[in-house]
């Protein structure tokens, strides 16, 4: 997701500038009252830690590999704050030194891979964390979950910002369907990887972890978790998701297939003349649908924004209480 | 490491590309890259001649083609996106070889070509022809905010550190016959990532000790090194002044 320079408009790119550099600039001074010196070794070798985690190559299926994206698991392990800050400086240095990523789209490249992923993670993992039980194995269900989830937010935030600035003619809802399609199945594994991850700290230095603070030892020990609370907790992240999804699918009823087509058409790169023909029809629907899925844009987008926020209250919050 | 020492991305040289301070190169770059993305994709001529500045200074810099090249790998993912695009695209109101294809995709298709393929390049040249504390030092002088710049060049430093132990860790797993194919066979790996993550924390707490005990107290002491003067300020603006120039340009008339 390193999207190169000038692939979203500059009205988009500025606008995304500046909704990061905000945000970050929170993250920077929430950081520092958290661990005021320590704060740059210590972030430091975490962002090297972020940039080794995404060389991780784990097995999908059948021999492909995917790897992680780990915003999530830092937010989780380090905290919102600290953990946003860690992988901006990783995308910011991953454009500047290895070209990958565009110097004008780190606006859009830090919000969908740094501050989406950490604090709308995060926001996922304390919610989630209410209705698991308070243990080990709650709070590992909880990261596998809103890891998996954080995939998600970053796809679907990039397919908003490509709303507003599009500069290439593929409508919105396809470019949604397709990004939030895919990295469903990414998030998986992000999600289960995330989740053992923590679950290898926590055995061996929980108090490393931030999203166990407040944890006891017995609790710690305790790893069981009752298969209701997981299977409820999961359908929990998956009916917020589908609701959202599901509103392409009422105003086009063949969405999820042509999605289908449109992927399959992707990897195989034949067939020309039938997609082009799907697509043609596609163009029609698409027109008419504008303003409703400018609303469902806007509707998804309020619930992301609500999210991020959410995670950035709750990491607020015990600060305060301990100043008290 | 035992690795002996090794550039990955910078190309050893003395072209004069390389002796210019690195405030003014990431100045330059910034607004070349700038000038680039503002440009409308409809003025052609505006690429050309931004392909134009960059293979100049490529030749004055030494850098080898191929080496740009081979580092563009990067942007490819996007390339491949752009490809598709004329076929993809809304509204198909043009033939090519027998196939529907949509003008504003081919547009759309130039548009991210030029403009990623154009920005990649820029960066491959600078960190091809500045060591990477050094760009770390020219952001900073910038009046980057100190945390950031600071942390990164921690990341930077520690980098391959922690590169090295996550591939040992891999040679480990793979000498006892770890092969995964599928996802529930991550579990190792997913534990070295817990193990990896300890680790680093650890040393991070050993490295901020060894600073406590050696007068640290929060801030980091900027370090020497030439500032840019005057005239390579001059040299080095002189290329993004003539993008800027090219872009307005552009914008007017298109």
């Amino acid at each position: 997701m390193h999207a190169p320079d000038g692939f979203l408009s500059t009205g988009t790119a500025i606008a995304t500038g500046a909704i990061s550099a905000a945000t970050i600039s929170v993250a920077i001074r929430q950081a520092k009252t958290r661990m005021p010196e320590k704060v740059v070794p210590l972030a430091g070798i975490t962002a090297a830690f972020v940039f080794a985690v995404q060389m991780f190559n784990f097995p999908v299926a059948a021999g492909t590999t995917g790897h992680l994206l780990g915003g999530a698991l830092a937010a989780i392990l380090l905290g919102p704050h600290v953990g946003a800050l860690v992988v901006t400086v990783v995308v910011v240095v991953q454009a500047l030194v290895f070209a990958d990523g565009g110097l004008t789209a780190l606006g859009y490249n830090i919000l969908n891979m740094a501050i989406v992923p950490a604090y709308g993670g995060f926001a996922m993992f304390s919610w989630l964390r209410r209705f698991l039980p308070r243990n080990s194995g709650g709070l590992i269900a909880a990261t596998g979950l809103a890891a998996g989830a954080s995939v998600v937010m970053a796809a679907a935030a990039f397919s908003i910002e490509w709303l507003f600035g599009a500069t290439a003619p593929i409508p919105f809802d396809t470019v949604f369907a397709a990004m939030v399609g895919v990295h469903s199945l990414i998030g998986i594994g992000e999600g289960v990887i995330s989740a053992l991850a923590v679950g290898a700290v926590l055995t061996v230095r929980p108090d490393l972890v931030f999203g166990a603070r407040d944890l006891s030892r017995a609790q710690l020990d305790d790893n069981k978790v009752p298969l209701r609370a997981f299977i409820f907790a999961g359908l929990a992240v998956t009916v917020i998701f589908a609701t959202v999804v599901s509103q392409f699918a009422v105003d086009n009823p063949d969405g999820l297939e042509r999605v289908a087509q449109d992927t399959g058409f992707v990897s195989s790169g034949q067939d020309h003349s039938l997609s082009s023909s799907v697509f043609a029809d596609y163009a029609t629907t698409g027109v008419a649908n504008e303003t409703l899925s400018l609303a469902i844009a806007g509707l998804t987008g309020i619930v992301i924004t609500l999210a991020v926020a959410y995670g950035l209250f709750r990491a607020i919050r015990p600060l305060e209480k301990v100043a008290k | 490491m035992g690795a002996g020492h090794r550039h990955a991305l910078y190309v050893h040289e003395h072209s004069p590309v390389h002796r210019i301070a690195p405030e003014a190169k990431v100045l330059a770059l910034f607004l070349f890259v700038v000038a680039v993305a503002i440009t409308p994709r409809e003025a052609i001529w505006a690429f050309a001649i931004y392909a134009v500045i960059e293979i100049v200074v490529m030749r004055v810099s030494r850098v080898p083609v191929q080496f740009v090249v081979s580092r563009l790998v990067a942007v490819l993912p996007f390339v491949i996106f752009a490809l598709f695009l004329p076929l993809v695209g809304q509204g198909k109101d043009a033939d090519f070889l027998g196939i529907a294809i949509s003008t504003e995709g081919v547009w759309a298709m130039w548009n991210i070509l030029a403009k990623a393929v154009l920005g990649g390049v820029a960066s491959i040249l600078l960190a091809a022809t500045t060591e990477t504390p050094d760009i770390l030092k020219g952001f900073s002088r910038l009046k980057v905010p100190g945390v950031i710049t600071a942390i990164a060049s921690f990341m930077i430093r520690y980098l391959e550190v922690i590169a090295g132990e996550l591939a040992r860790m891999r040679i480990a797993m793979t000498a006892r016959g770890y092969d995964p194919r599928w996802l529930w066979q991550s579990r190792p790996i997913a534990a070295s990532a817990g193990t990896l993550f300890i680790r680093s924390y650890e040393r991070g707490e050993r490295i901020y000790e060894a600073m406590l005990s050696r007068g640290y107290t929060g801030d980091m002491p900027m370090l020497g090194g030439d500032t840019a003067t005057r005239r390579q300020w001059t040299v080095a603006m002189t290329i993004p002044a003539i993008a800027l120039v090219v872009a307005l340009t552009a914008l007017v008339t298109v």
